[in-house]
């Protein structure tokens, strides 16, 4: 593949096409076993990131690349090869900041940022380095829509100074609308490369993919509201358990039987402390959860899931599963009390482990055997695995955190379809999600979680995806208007 | 250039075999030390691993020594195991020992001379009340107030050292001891007396009750809820409270079970072979178990091998100290030293190396 | 009792004294914890230390050897731990552990034939006239030449820490190891570094304890002074100048309960001798209870496994 100078390219795969390990190695991260590549008519092998910076190659990671408790300007200065005393620094990142509108107050500690704040020090730490290539590595994920308009136009000021960008992206629609030349790689090899405005985002994710997609369909005869909702929650409220967590606001919402209720919003807005206090990991400090009429505001997750309520947690290994245990323990660990699978403490191993058989069998998770590490499977596997795990067990609710956070593109369809068929079959399924589109194609309602406040539900019919981006830059705004 | 692969689940084979070789490379790293020495090492290794069992002349005294010996090793090891495996570290078993002799032998001493048959059972439940209670202090902090168990634990054992201390010479020092320090011998009041169970032997009550505590160990991990939380919390504390667990129960559980089991096996040890509580009453088997719990992997049955490794080094060590005038702390740097090597070892169940050539440009 | 019989000026030079071995321990594992790494090992580290100054100083009657001697015995223990810990992944937690038991062992092994004995005089700094000023002589200008390496230390560390570019990556590789990763800064090669300087100085302050504070050998004789070290860089929050704090009030009890004990105070000595740890666990539970991450400056990372994913 070849970069031209001032052009905005796109990096396009699934995950684990190699997408990653790609820039990485542009970067100096990783070595590559064979081949070589040319920068500026010269060889260029950076050996580790500092050579990459030297040679103006800059990259905004996705995650892992800030430290929460050292502040702005430290965490710039670490990006940087040789970075000048603190004071004038400083001074550096807020004119850089002015001239791009990305402002950031330096001695703020990163940990107190929102997710846009904490990305505008990712870029200000690169555009420092006046680098010629900038690598972006899914940049719109943490940001609204509107958000994700102002970034934009940064990089396309950038491209227009002639700073080369590689962005990095599966949201197809985002790259139509930015990028001039898309290479696209599948499976480690790139296997086309193509003018986005030219294709439909449907041709290219089939490129991506390999294969055509079958997008998940709901049922038309959807749940009607009639009646006594199922579950209802009123007044939750919930300190932040850490510093650097989101207090929850006198959440409230209702779902009824049969229903797909998505919560919608950008990770760290207070999603994963309204799960911890959905599931009974914490306990709120008021406000009542109801399922069928019964208060289980104070039950201990075990309690909860014996009355129906049950969850799948965003992050796998290490929450909703046990990484280095057995897939028949990880059946046990949540289906204990529901699937009978221990009597007065003794546990029934050859039921878990033919628990464990029928998810593998239903959900089509791919693994040698049950007694395999949850940790060997793949994202999508896994993901398969937890989520077949509670439906099995026949919720009365299904609770799950962005069920398809990455899972290549096969499982994330093929688990949509099974949340879909569990709401058909007179369940009910409340979906947290960032993904806008996931919310729109399966949700009968959806209602939005920003910096602890949950919105007012709406119908998914009166819906737009800028509606939903509107709901869900409320506080972000706000939290910027306060560092200016 | 050689490539270190993190395996997706450690190998079987050679998280079996690790510990076989760890002990084969401290025989030659120890062999080494007592070269230095100016032992010869041939002989100095011979006597500790190989004479108490197989010399004719010693092997029928050191045999039933090394199950009296790995017998308080097995009932605090298996305590601290379950901890271990929950990611909760009581380091502080040797205090925990001691409290349970103290409190066990306490109560025994206070109803001196009565003869009783309840007697025996109250200073054993007194015994584990001592070690329980000596626990709570670590569990109780670090669930209000978040301080690191392995500080606190560690602590209190000099604490309890100094309290044995002061027991010893003060409040139950025997009135007829002529002026000796340390208490009356239990050995010698027939209602408290944890005698021989076959004559000639040593073997004592706790060696039994030592040999259940592995079946049951091996019971709660493999077949019970508890056991599993156990390993689950040991997964992380975020998975375990997923699962229904409560962190705070699960502390005071692992540190209310090993305190207690280190508490049963300091009342034996006082009522059995060590007879009298005495400054010197304590001779490190609390922290000794803990080399015990990992060389065992955390499992019952390799803790019951280990222990009796370990005490197989306590008993030819001796033997050595007095063969080859062998300092005593040469057994505690070899067990130091087996710990390490054992530790270096997992990398090869926990990683693939492979050696890997990469093209150049 | 008589608490006149406590000097005030010389109960605050002993103090003094007394807290240098704890204050350079704890000053060690202080940068070792903020490079991310836990190392239980600083009591196995002391008496290494102890074991192997006082050996050097008494065959080469030089304080300068029996100073290297402690570093170098207390830093080679360290990378054992290190090589264990960030080279071949083993559990920190029970590695520690390891370095101590094997520490005591074979320090004791080592020091079996120098029970006993007195090791030569270390020097103290001349300070000519500013020594004999009243108060003010007796308070700063008495100290051996430890004393006052020590005190720079903590200003060096904390300088280092706070003000240089080797320290930001320190304390970026202890809060983030990951990104700090990605950034393209050497993990390992600094945690070992710090590993290494922290054994060094655990290994001084054992030194301390047996050629100068003591001084004689005894086995066991750091007594727990390592796993207080431990407990205080909780007490400091993970600062420099508060560790002097710590090393005072620890050196403060341990020196209160000996003068007790000495103008014969009506308690069992026993119970005075206790005093000192359980004052450490009354500050541990001060400062863990009262305390979240971001004001202590407790490091993200510390004693999580780092291994790279590429």
């Amino acid at each position: 593949m070849s970069l031209e100078e001032g052009e905005i390219c796109a990096l396009l795969g699934e995950n684990g096409s190699g997408k990653s390990t790609l820039v990485k190695m542009m970067y100096g991260l990783v070595k590559p076993d064979e081949g070589e590549m040319i920068f500026q008519s010269r060889t260029y092998s950076p050996s580790n990131p500092n050579e990459a910076r030297l040679a103006g190659i800059a990259m905004v990671f996705q995650h892992f690349s800030l430290f929460d408790a050292l502040t702005v300007a430290e965490n710039i200065a670490l990006g940087m090869v040789d970075p000048p005393p603190f004071n004038k620094l400083s001074r550096e990142i807020e004119e850089k900041g002015k001239a791009y509108g990305l402002l950031l107050n330096p001695d703020s500690m990163v940990g107190t940022l929102s997710a846009g704040e904490r990305q505008r020090v990712e870029i200000i730490r690169c555009l420092l380095q006046n680098p010629k290539i900038l690598i972006m590595d899914e940049p719109t994920s943490v940001l609204t829509p509107q958000e994700a308009n102002v970034l934009f136009e940064a990089l396309r000021n950038l491209a227009a100074e002639g700073t080369t960008i590689l962005y990095i992206s599966h949201k197809l629609e985002e790259i139509k609308t930015l990028c001039s030349t898309a290479t696209i790689l599948r499976a480690g090899k790139v296997v086309a490369t193509c003018n986005p405005e030219e294709k439909s985002a449907r041709q290219l994710a089939e490129m991506m993919v390999g294969t055509s997609i079958v997008t998940p369909k709901r049922t038309e005869a959807q749940g009607n509201r009639d009646g006594q909702p199922l579950f209802r929650v009123e007044d939750i409220e919930k300190e932040a358990s850490s510093n650097f967590g989101t207090s929850l606001r006198e959440i409230s919402f209702e779902v009824w039987q049969g229903e797909v209720f998505g919560i919608g919003g950008i990770a760290g807005n207070g999603q994963d402390e309204l799960m911890e206090v959905l599931s009974g990991e914490v306990l709120p400090k008021g406000g009542t959860i109801k399922l069928n009429g019964h208060d289980l505001a104070r039950l201990n997750p075990n309690e909860r899931r014996k009355r129906g309520l049950l969850f799948a947690p965003e992050q796998r290994v290490g929450h909703s599963a046990a990484g280095e245990m057995s897939l028949t323990e990880n059946a046990y660990l949540t289906a204990a009390d529901r699937k009978a699978l221990s009597q007065a403490g003794i546990i029934n191993w050859s039921r878990a482990a033919e628990f464990s058989r029928t998810i593998i069998n239903q959900f089509d998770v791919r693994t040698p055997s049950t007694d395999n590490f949850a940790q060997s499977l793949s994202g999508g596997n896994l993901q398969k695995f937890v989520i077949g795990r509670e439906i099995l067990q026949n919720p009365e609710l299904l609770i799950v955190n962005q069920p398809t956070w990455g899972v290549d593109a096969a499982a994330a369809a093929s688990i949509r379809q099974k949340l879909i068929d569990l709401a058909d079959s007179g369940a009910a399924v409340v979906v947290i999600s960032q993904d806008i589109d996931e919310l729109l194609e399966i949700s009968d309602y959806i209602s939005v979680l920003s910096g602890g406040h949950l919105s007012k539900a709406r119908p998914v019919q009166e819906l737009s995806r800028e509606d939903i981006g509107l709901m869900m830059g409320a506080s972000q705004e706000s939290l910027s208007e306060v560092v200016v | 250039m050689l490539v270190f692969e993190r395996r997706r689940e450690p190998s079987r084979f050679w998280t079996a075999i690790t510990p076989v070789l760890a002990v084969l490379v401290t025989l030659i790293a120890g062999g080494i030390m007592f070269a230095i020495l100016g032992k010869n090492p041939v002989e100095a290794i011979k006597t500790i691993f190989w004479a108490p069992i197989f010399d004719p002349n010693l092997s029928a005294y050191a045999r039933p020594q090394i199950l009296v010996k790995a017998a308080p090793l097995v009932l605090i090891a298996i305590g601290l195991s379950i901890g271990f495996k929950a990611n909760i570290w009581n380091i502080g078993a040797e205090g925990q020992y001691i409290m349970g002799a103290i409190l066990g032998g306490g109560v025994a001493l206070a109803f001196y001379p009565l003869e009783a048959w309840w007697i025996f059972p109250l200073m054993i439940v007194s015994g584990i009340v001592g070690g329980i209670a000596w626990a709570m202090i670590p569990a109780l902090l670090k669930i209000k107030f978040r301080t690191n168990e392995i500080l606190v634990s560690l602590m209190l054992v000099y604490v309890s050292e100094h309290f044995l201390a002061s027991v010893s010479l003060g409040l139950l020092r025997n009135p007829d001891g002529i002026g000796f320090p340390g208490s009356r011998n239990l050995q010698h009041y027939t209602s408290a007396s944890n005698g021989e169970l076959f004559v000639g032997t040593g073997i004592h009550l706790g060696v039994i009750v030592a040999l259940v505590s592995i079946f049951a160990l091996y019971g709660l991990i493999r077949f019970h809820r508890l056991g599993f939380q156990v390993r689950v919390t040991g997964q992380s504390v975020r998975i375990s409270r997923f699962a229904g667990v409560n962190p705070n129960l699960m502390v005071i559980f692992c540190l209310a079970a090993s305190g207690g089991l280190a508490g049963l096996a300091g009342i034996f040890e006082l009522s059995g072979p060590a007879g009298q509580l005495s400054i010197d009453f304590n001779v490190g088997y609390g922290f000794t178990a803990i080399i015990v719990a990992f060389l065992g992997r955390l499992n019952p049955f390799g803790i019951a091998l280990a222990a009796l490794l370990m005490s197989l080094t306590y008993i030819g060590g001796d033997l050595a100290q007095f063969m080859l005038n062998l300092p005593s702390a040469a057994i505690q740097a070899l067990q130091g030293m087996l710990l390490f090597f054992l530790l270096s070892m997992d990398f090869l169940s926990q990683y693939r190396i492979t050696i890997k050539h990469w093209a150049r440009g | 009792m008589d608490f006149a019989a406590i000097n005030p000026l010389i109960f605050f030079s002993t103090m003094v004294a007394a807290s240098i071995p704890v204050l350079l321990a704890a000053l060690g594992e202080l940068v070792v914890e903020k490079s991310g790494v836990l190392n239980l090992g600083v009591e196995g580290m002391m008496i290494i230390g102890a074991v192997c100054g006082f050996i050097a100083i008494y065959h080469t009657g030089s304080p300068l050897f029996g100073v290297l001697a402690s570093i170098i015995a207390g830093g080679l223990l360290a990378l054992i731990f290190g090589i264990l810990t960030q080279v071949l992944h083993s559990n920190q937690v029970a590695t520690g552990l390891a370095l101590t038991l094997f520490g005591l062992g074979l320090s004791a092994l080592l020091g079996q034939p120098y029970a006993g004995i007195k090791p030569p005089t270390f020097p103290k700094p001349d300070f000519g006239l500013l020594g004999d000023l009243p108060v003010l002589g007796q308070l700063f200008f008495k100290y051996d030449y430890l004393v006052y390496v020590a005190f720079i230390l903590v200003v060096g560390v904390s300088y280092f820490l706070n003000r240089t570019r080797g320290g930001l990556i320190l304390r970026s590789i202890g809060e983030n190891h990951d990104a700090a990763h990605a950034l393209g800064y050497h993990v390992v090669r600094v945690r070992l570094a710090a590993i290494m300087f922290g054994g060094g100085c655990a290994g001084l302050g054992g030194g301390y304890l047996a050629m100068i504070r003591v001084p004689q050998w005894t086995e066991g004789m750091t007594a727990g002074v390592g796993w207080i070290a431990l407990a205080l860089v909780v007490f400091a929050s993970w600062r420099p100048y508060r560790v002097i704090l710590g090393a005072f009030l620890f050196g403060g009890v341990t020196l209160l309960q000996l003068n007790l004990q000495a103008v014969g105070i009506k308690v069992n000595p026993a119970y005075l001798s206790m005093a000192p740890y359980l004052i450490t666990i009354v500050a541990l539970v001060v400062i863990s209870g009262s305390s979240n991450r971001l004001s202590t400056q407790a490091p993200g990372s510390l004693g999580r496994l780092f291994h790279k994913t590429m």
